[in-house]
């Protein structure tokens, strides 16, 4: 049993703290907004009970949240041995966040950035452990999720590439390895595949349902890359997008607009209730 | 509650797969367009419509796979309410 920091409790944070728990590690979850706190612990209750459904297998739902303590500072994290950080997909918003981790946490602890773009060694730079400081990227619904993407950044040491394995497979999560770069493989490749798939529906040319339509008969894909969007998070998408233009110069990364105008209008996807398509969770990123 | 849950689980279904016509036995995890978060919205659209909770033993895709077999889950999961209610 190790004892886990989750920093940020929007739906990657809960995921996080969720798959953690059940593998029976104790979880502090900190965010600095309440409603967020209280918002993902209905989230893991919920994923819990949905568990039967979804994989066969009952959870003791009570086990699992009885195991995520909450907490609105990183002060509350002084004696985890990892720390997963999921905070906004922004280096404004993360590099503070690391400072105040690198102040709160003792040397040894690892911190792990779940991020879906921003380089690892940059996260690093942030703190005075950049040997200590390596990138998971999860995958969304993340304990239903049995891979992930493992980033070593250039100063991450081979002890903590260790720790983070063994840390991961408690979770059955099969790791990945990719070089720290911005977007690793899975974004570099699925945010310009979105971006575009955003353009046809912005100029006009298919529908949402008819893009993903493409995708889902002619390729065989389980889901569209609108779909995806939506499961990601519209706000995350362009935020995402904006940190892979900015980070290589190449305009191929500029966001569609209507992915600013969804932002904007709070049409996040599934988790608030509506993206490019409709869903009956509305609500639930307000809640 | 004595109204038939089919129309408004067809109601549902229609509004957000319009493309398909759904007979009550179709399974609709078969026709490969719904995926497991699909069926996690449906139990969410059962509780919140028919103001029930559905019992964890009643989890199962089976309950979830076709108009008739939400509408039979309704039916039962009412249907005690209404009996304890009685007998209370």
């Amino acid at each position: 049993m190790t004892s886990v920091g989750v920093v940020g409790a929007g739906v990657m944070g809960a995921g996080v703290a969720h798959s953690a728990a059940l593998a029976g590690h104790e979880v502090v979850l900190v965010d600095v907004r309440p409603a967020a706190l209280q918002a993902a612990v209905r989230r893991v209750e919920r994923d819990c009970r949905m568990s039967r459904l979804l994989t066969g297998r009952s959870v003791d739902t009570a086990a699992v949240v009885g195991r995520i303590t909450t907490a609105g500072s990183v002060a509350a994290l002084g004696d985890c041995e990892i720390v997963v950080e999921n905070v906004t997909e922004k280096w404004e918003v993360k590099r503070p966040v690391y400072a105040e981790l690198d102040d709160a946490c003792p040397a040894e602890t690892i911190f792990i950035g779940n991020t879906s773009a921003i380089p690892i060694t940059r996260l690093g730079s942030a703190t005075n452990r950049p040997d200590r400081v390596i990138g998971v990227h999860f995958m969304n619904p993340v304990p239903m999720k049995s891979a992930v993407e493992l980033i070593p950044g250039r100063l991450t040491s081979a002890e903590t590439v260790k720790r983070t394995r063994e840390f991961l497979g408690t979770m059955g999560k099969e790791p990945i390895p990719v070089k720290d770069s911005c977007g690793f493989i899975s974004n570099r490749v699925l945010m310009l595949t979105v971006n575009e798939a955003a353009f046809l529906v912005h100029e006009g040319v298919a529908t949402a349902a008819a893009v993903d339509e493409v995708f889902r008969n002619c390729f065989g894909h389980p889901s569209g890359p609108l779909e995806t969007a939506d499961l990601i998070g519209i706000d995350t998408v362009l935020y995402s997008l904006e940190v892979l233009y900015e980070h290589y110069a190449d305009p191929k990364y500029r966001p569609c607009p209507l992915l600013r105008e969804m932002t904007d209008a709070g049409l996040h996807g599934r988790k608030a209730g509506e993206g490019f398509f409709a869903y009956e969770s509305a609500g639930e990123e307000r809640g | 509650m004595t109204t038939d849950p089919r129309a408004e689980l067809r109601s549902f279904l229609g509004s957000r797969f319009p493309q398909v016509e759904l007979t009550d036995e179709e399974d609709i995890f078969a026709l490969g367009f719904v995926n497991s978060l699909f069926a996690m919205e449906l139990v969410l659209f059962v509780e919140r419509t028919f103001g029930l909770e559905v019992p964890n033993d009643e989890l199962t895709l089976d309950n979830f796979r076709s108009i008739k077999s939400m509408s039979e889950l309704v039916q039962r999961q009412t249907g005690q309410a209404q009996s304890s209610q009685a007998t209370s």
